[in-house]
C-alpha cells in the first residue's frame, strides 16, 4: 500500500512539474487546453498493457476530465471509439472527453454497438485508480469535499502529497478550506528532511491552534533531534493547548447559557400559572408537548402542500403553538380548573390526569414515529473561535427566550390587561370591588401561561425530540425552575433557569468520569434541595397573594 | 398506533377470552368447527403501549404475519396456531405477570416476546419453573444461557465486534480512538465492559485511547458530550460506539451536526437504532453514520424481497401504523423465530417443550438473509453481520458483510476464555472448561 502511494505520488509530482501543469492557472482556467494531453494519455487505458502508467500519468493532472475519466474506467462505462476512447452517458449515448456526443458520419450520436465490451480496469490498477479517484476530491467544486479530501491527504503521511496540497492551495477561495488545506501542509512538513522547514510547519501549525494536528506535533518532539525545531514544537504545543482550553471555557458557558435558556423557555409559562396563579399544573409538560406537536403538524402540511416553501413552516408553527396551546389552556380552564381553586391536591391530581390523557392521545393519533426537522437556516452554526460552533437553533432558542421574557414582562407591566392580571393575583377581593371580572382575568392568564408553554414546546422540537412521552421529561425541571426561582416573581425564574444551567454545565465537565452528565444532574438537585431547606420561598419570595389563598376568599 | 389497532387488539382478546372460556366450560365445538383440530397456542408478548411500543409493535405485527402464513399453508400438525395477544406496556413487572397467565392460563407451547434486557430478566424465573418456551428477537449482551429462552438476535461477537474489525480496517477509516457512548442500563454498560477488554487485549489499543460515558434514559442535552467527542476525534483517528437508547438519539445526532461533527471524520456506530428506529428520526444529520445488524430492509436477496412483498400487503390490510412497511433486524428474527417454531414441532411431531427444544438443535431454515441456523448446542443462532451506512432515505447502504455465518457466543471469548454454554442430550447449560473438563455452574455451589 505504501509503496503504492509513493508511486503515484511521485508519478503525479513528475507529472505535475514536468507537463507544466504547476502553473496551474492556465490548466484550471481552461479545462479544454489540456485536452489533447488527456486524449494522448486516455488512449493508452485501452492497452492493458500501458493501462497503469497511464492511470499514474492521468493521477498528475488537474483537469475535471480526469476524474470522468478515471470514474468512467472503474464502473465499465469507457468504450473504444473511433477518435480513442469515450464514455458512455446516461441517455446511452457516447460522449468524448469534453462531455460533447460523440457523432459518427451521418451526424448522429453514436452507442456502442451490440457485444462491444467496456475498457476493463485492470485488477493490478484498481488501488491506484482508487487513490487517485480520492486525491482528485480536493479539486472539486463542493469546498466540503475539498476540506475532506485535505484532511485526509494531511493524515496520509505521505510526503509526497504536498505538491499537490500546495497546489490545491493556490487555487483554493474557501477561506474555511484554506485553513484546513495549510494545516494538511503543515502536518506533513513536520516529517520533512529539513529542519528549518519542520520548525516553520511546526509554527504554522501554532498559529493555526490546529488541535487535529496535537498528536502528530507531540510524536514530533520525541524524535526531533534539531533544538531550534524542538523549541518551536514545544511553543506550538503549549499555545494550541491554552487555546483549546480557552476555547473549552467559552464552550462549556455557552453550554450553560444555552441550557439556561432552555429551562427558562419550559418553564415561562409555569411562572405564569404555577408562579402567578399558584395552580399546580402538572399538564405543563404535555402543554409543551401540545406545541411540539404543533410544529410537527404544520411541517407535515407544509410538506404536502408547499414543499418548495418548507423552511417557512417555522414562521407559522411559532405563533400556532402559542394560539393552540393557549387555546387548549382556556378550555381546561373553564371547563376543568376553575371548580378546583383552593384545592391544590386535587388540582394536582386532576392536571396529573389530564397530562396523562394528553399524552395518551398524541399516543393514539400520531403514534410514535414523529420528527421535526430544523429549518435548513437553523442548520450548522456559526464559528466564534476555530473548532467552536454555536448552533443557530440554540442561539435561536437564546433569544427566543429573552424575548419571550421581555415580551412578558411588558405585558404584566404595561399594558392595561397585564396590570389586572397582577391586581387579581394580589388582592383578588379587592380587585373584584374594583369590577375587574376576576373569572376573565383567571382565564385569560392560564392561557396565556398554557400558550408560553406551546411557545416553548416549538422551539424545543429544533434540539430535541416530539413524542408522546416529552412532557414527562420537562416537567421536573420546570417546576426545580420555578421553585427554587421562587414562585410568583418572574426574575426568580430568569436567576433560576441560568444559575442551573450554568452550574449543570460546569460541572458536568468538572466531575468527569463514565457518567458526569448523571453526576451533575445529582450534584444540582441536590443543591437546589439544600437551597431550598435553608431559604423555603426560593430565591426571590413574593410578596402577594396566589390564587390558591385568593380562591377561598371568593 | 391508530385507534383501529386498538379496537381490533380488544376484539382479538375478547374472542381469545370468549374462546378460552369456552373451552372451560366444554364447549370445545367453538373452536373445532374451524379447522375440524384444536388450536395450538402460542403467545404474543411486546409491549403495545408505553416507551418501548414504537419498537415492539411491529415485531407483533411481523409475528402474525407468520402465524398466519403458517396457518395459510395447513398450520402445524394439522392444527391451526392461535395466538394470543398480550400487552405488557413497557412495565417490566407485568411482562412476569403475562408470561405466568399466558403459560399457567393459556397453556401455550411457545411464547414470542421481550425486547429490553430487563423485560427478558424479569419474565426468565416464570419460563425457567414452568418450563416454558420464549424466543427472544432482539441483540443483546450475551452473558446468559437458559434453557428455557431461544436467543435469535445478535450477540456482542455477531454485532459489536464486527463492527469494530471495520472502524479499524482501512475501508473503515483505520480508527484507533473509540468513545463508548450509551444509556445507562445494563445492554451498554456490559457491551462496553466487552468492547473495552476487546479494544484493549485483542486489539491492542491503549486504554488512553478509550472514552466510555453514559447518559440517563430521555438525556436530553448532549452539548457537553459532544463537545468531547470533538475534542476527541480531532485528529480524525477516532469513531463514536453509540449504545444510546431510543428517543436520545435524537438530541443527540443533532447536536452531532450542529457542532460540525461530521461523519466522514468522526462516524457513529451504533447498535441500538435500526430502519423502524429511524423512520422517527429526521435523518438528516444522520446521513453517513453506520450500524452494525444481521440485517437490512435495502439488501437485495430474493427471498428479502419476498418477504418485503408479503409485509407490504399485510401492513396495508392490517391497518399497521407504520404506513412505510418498514422491516429491520430484530423484526427479521422474529419473523424466523416463528417459522423456526413450528418447523421444530412439524420436526418433532409435538409440540412438548423438551421435544422441540431437542428439534431445534441444528435447524436449518431460509431466511431473508440465507440460510439461518440455530446453534446445536447453546440455543443461539447463526447468521451473517453486516455494516450499513445510513441513506438521505432512512435506509442502510451495506458496506460490509461477513464471509457467511457467523457462529454465536453467549459468553465472549474476551471476558470468559473458558466458558461456554451447552444444552443438547448430555449438557447441562453454561459450563467452564477447567483442565480440559467442563464443570457446570449449575452444579457449582
Amino acid at each position: 500500500m505504501a509503496f503504492r502511494k509513493e508511486v503515484v505520488s511521485l508519478a503525479a509530482f513528475a507529472l505535475l512539474v514536468s507537463a507544466g501543469v504547476l502553473s496551474p492557472r492556465g490548466a484550471a482556467a481552461a479545462p479544454g487546453a489540456g485536452g489533447s494531453a488527456i486524449e494522448a494519455i486516455a488512449r493508452k487505458l485501452a492497452d492493458p498493457a500501458t493501462q497503469k502508467e497511464a492511470i499514474e500519468a492521468l493521477g498528475g493532472m488537474a483537469d475535471p476530465a480526469v476524474e470522468a475519466l478515471l470514474r468512467a474506467l472503474k464502473d465499465g462505462a469507457l468504450y473504444r471509439s473511433n477518435h480513442g476512447v469515450a464514455v458512455l452517458g446516461d441517455d446511452g449515448a457516447l460522449k468524448d472527453l469534453s462531455g460533447q456526443p460523440v457523432l459518427d458520419a451521418g451526424g448522429q450520436p453514436v452507442s456502442p454497438r451490440v457485444g462491444q465490451e467496456a475498457i476493463a480496469l485492470e485488477e493490478s490498477s484498481f488501488g491506484i485508480a482508487q487513490d487517485i479517484l480520492e486525491r482528485l476530491q480536493i479539486f472539486k467544486d463542493d469546498p466540503e469535499a475539498r476540506r475532506s479530501a485535505a484532511f485526509k491527504l494531511g493524515s496520509s503521511r505521505d510526503l509526497t502529497a504536498v505538491p499537490v496540497l500546495a497546489k490545491a492551495l493556490e487555487q483554493e477561495h474557501d477561506a474555511r478550506a484554506r485553513t484546513v488545506i495549510e494545516e494538511a501542509l503543515a502536518k506533513l512538513r513536520l516529517l520533512a528532511p529539513d529542519a528549518a522547514t519542520r520548525g516553520s510547519a511546526a509554527h504554522a501549525l501554532g498559529r493555526l491552534r490546529s488541535e487535529s494536528a496535537l498528536p502528530e506535533l507531540q510524536a514530533a518532539i520525541g524524535r526531533e533531534a534539531d533544538p531550534a525545531a524542538k523549541q518551536r514544537l514545544q511553543d506550538s504545543v503549549r499555545s494550541i493547548d491554552s487555546y483549546v482550553f480557552l476555547r473549552s471555557v467559552v464552550g462549556y458557558l455557552f453550554n450553560g447559557v444555552s441550557l439556561g435558556a432552555v429551562l427558562l423557555i419550559m418553564s415561562l409559562g409555569l411562572a405564569v400559572t404555577f408562579g402567578l396563579m399558584g395552580i399546580i399544573n402538572m399538564a405543563h409538560g404535555e402543554m409543551l408537548m401540545i406545541g411540539s406537536y404543533t410544529a410537527y403538524v404544520v411541517q407535515e402540511i407544509f410538506a404536502a402542500r408547499f414543499a418548495s416553501h418548507l423552511d417557512y413552516y417555522f414562521l407559522i408553527a411559532l405563533p400556532l403553538s402559542f394560539l393552540t396551546a393557549g387555546m387548549v389552556g382556556l378550555a381546561l380552564e373553564l371547563l376543568i380548573i376553575r371548580f378546583l381553586y383552593g384545592r391544590p391536591l386535587e388540582t394536582l391530581i386532576v392536571t396529573w390526569g389530564i397530562g396523562m390523557i394528553f399524552s395518551q392521545s398524541a399516543r393514539l393519533y400520531f403514534g410514535d414515529q414523529t420528527s421535526v426537522n430544523s429549518p435548513t437556516w437553523f442548520r450548522g452554526g456559526v464559528e466564534v473561535l476555530r473548532g467552536l460552533i454555536f448552533p443557530w437553533s440554540r442561539i435561536f432558542i437564546v433569544v427566543l427566550a429573552l424575548a419571550a421574557l421581555a415580551a412578558l414582562h411588558l405585558l404584566l407591566r404595561y399594558t392595561h390587561a397585564g396590570l389586572r392580571v397582577q391586581a387579581v393575583m394580589q388582592n383578588r377581593s379587592m380587585a373584584a370591588c374594583l369590577g375587574v371580572s376576576t373569572r376573565r382575568i383567571d382565564a385569560l392568564t392560564f392561557a396565556l401561561g398554557t400558550g408560553l408553554a406551546g411557545i416553548g414546546g416549538c422551539a424545543l422540537a429544533l434540539i430535541g425530540t416530539v413524542d408522546p412521552e416529552v412532557g414527562k421529561t420537562y416537567i421536573v425541571d420546570a417546576f426545580m425552575v420555578v421553585v427554587l426561582g421562587g414562585v410568583g416573581k418572574l426574575v426568580g425564574a430568569v436567576v433560576a433557569s441560568f444559575g442551573i444551567g450554568l452550574a449543570n454545565k460546569v460541572l458536568e465537565p468538572a466531575i468527569g468520569g463514565t457518567a458526569g452528565a448523571i453526576y451533575a444532574k445529582v450534584v444540582v438537585l441536590a443543591i437546589v434541595i439544600w437551597f431550598l431547606q435553608w431559604k423555603p420561598t426560593g430565591l426571590f419570595p413574593s410578596r402577594g397573594r396566589a390564587a390558591a389563598e385568593a380562591g377561598e376568599a371568593v | 398506533m391508530s385507534v383501529t389497532v386498538t379496537r381490533r387488539d380488544f376484539l382479538k382478546g375478547t374472542a381469545t377470552v370468549g374462546a378460552g372460556l369456552a373451552a372451560g366450560f366444554g364447549f370445545p365445538a367453538v373452536i373445532r368447527a374451524q379447522g375440524g383440530k384444536e388450536p395450538i397456542k402460542v403467545g404474543v408478548l411486546h409491549s403495545l403501549s408505553g416507551t418501548m411500543a414504537i419498537s415492539e409493535a411491529p415485531i407483533k405485527e411481523i409475528v402474525l404475519m407468520a402465524i398466519e402464513e403458517i396457518n395459510k399453508a395447513g398450520g402445524v400438525l394439522g392444527r391451526p396456531v392461535e395466538p394470543i395477544v398480550e400487552d405488557p406496556a413497557s412495565n417490566w413487572d407485568l411482562f412476569a405477570e403475562k408470561s405466568k397467565k399466558l403459560l399457567l392460563q393459556d397453556k401455550v407451547a411457545a411464547v414470542f416476546g421481550c425486547w429490553t434486557s430487563v423485560s427478558r430478566k424479569s419474565v426468565l424465573p416464570v419460563f425457567e419453573k414452568y418450563n416454558g418456551l420464549l424466543f427472544y428477537p432482539v441483540q443483546y449482551e450475551g452473558e446468559e444461557c437458559s434453557k428455557n429462552v431461544i436467543y435469535t438476535g445478535a450477540t456482542i461477537n455477531q454485532q459489536a465486534t464486527p463492527a469494530i474489525d471495520y472502524l479499524m480496517s482501512p475501508e473503515g477509516g483505520s480508527k484507533r480512538k473509540f468513545y463508548l457512548l450509551g444509556s445507562d442500563y445494563v445492554y451498554p454498560r456490559t457491551t462496553n465492559k466487552i468492547l473495552r477488554l476487546y479494544l484493549t487485549k485483542v486489539k491492542n489499543v491503549p486504554e488512553s485511547a478509550i472514552a466510555e460515558e453514559y447518559t440517563p434514559f430521555h438525556h436530553q442535552d448532549y452539548q457537553t458530550i459532544v463537545g468531547k467527542v470533538k475534542s476527541f476525534g480531532a485528529a480524525g483517528d477516532a469513531a463514536v460506539i453509540n449504545t444510546i437508547n431510543g428517543d436520545s438519539n435524537v438530541p443527540f445526532f443533532k447536536e452531532l451536526a450542529n457542532q460540525g461533527v461530521t461523519a466522514d471524520r468522526t462516524p457513529t456506530m451504533s447498535f441500538s437504532f435500526a430502519e423502524v428506529e429511524l423512520q422517527t428520526l429526521d435523518v438528516k444529520p444522520l446521513v453517513g453514520h453506520l450500524a452494525s445488524w444481521n440485517y437490512f430492509m435495502s439488501l437485495r436477496t430474493p427471498e428479502n424481497m419476498r418477504w418485503l412483498k408479503a409485509y407490504k400487503a399485510w401492513c396495508g390490510t392490517h391497518g399497521t401504523p407504520d404506513k412505510q412497511c418498514v422491516t429491520d433486524d430484530p423484526m427479521m428474527h422474529a419473523y424466523v423465530h416463528v417459522h423456526l417454531w413450528a418447523k421444530a414441532v412439524a420436526k418433532a411431531e409435538s409440540t412438548d417443550v423438551d421435544a422441540v427444544l431437542r428439534a431445534l438443535e441444528g435447524l436449518q431454515i431460509d431466511s431473508p438473509v440465507g440460510k439461518y441456523k440455530v446453534d446445536e448446542k447453546n440455543h443461539h443462532t447463526w447468521k451473517p453481520v453486516y455494516i450499513g451506512k445510513i441513506r438521505s432515505d432512512g435506509q442502510f447502504e451495506v458496506v460490509w458483510k461477513s464471509k457467511g455465518w457467523v457462529h454465536p457466543e453467549p459468553w465472549s471469548t474476551v471476558t470468559y476464555p473458558n466458558r461456554e454454554c451447552d444444552w443438547s442430550r448430555k449438557g447441562k447449560g453454561t459450563y467452564d472448561l477447567v483442565e480440559g473438563k467442563r464443570v457446570w455452574l449449575s452444579e457449582k455451589k
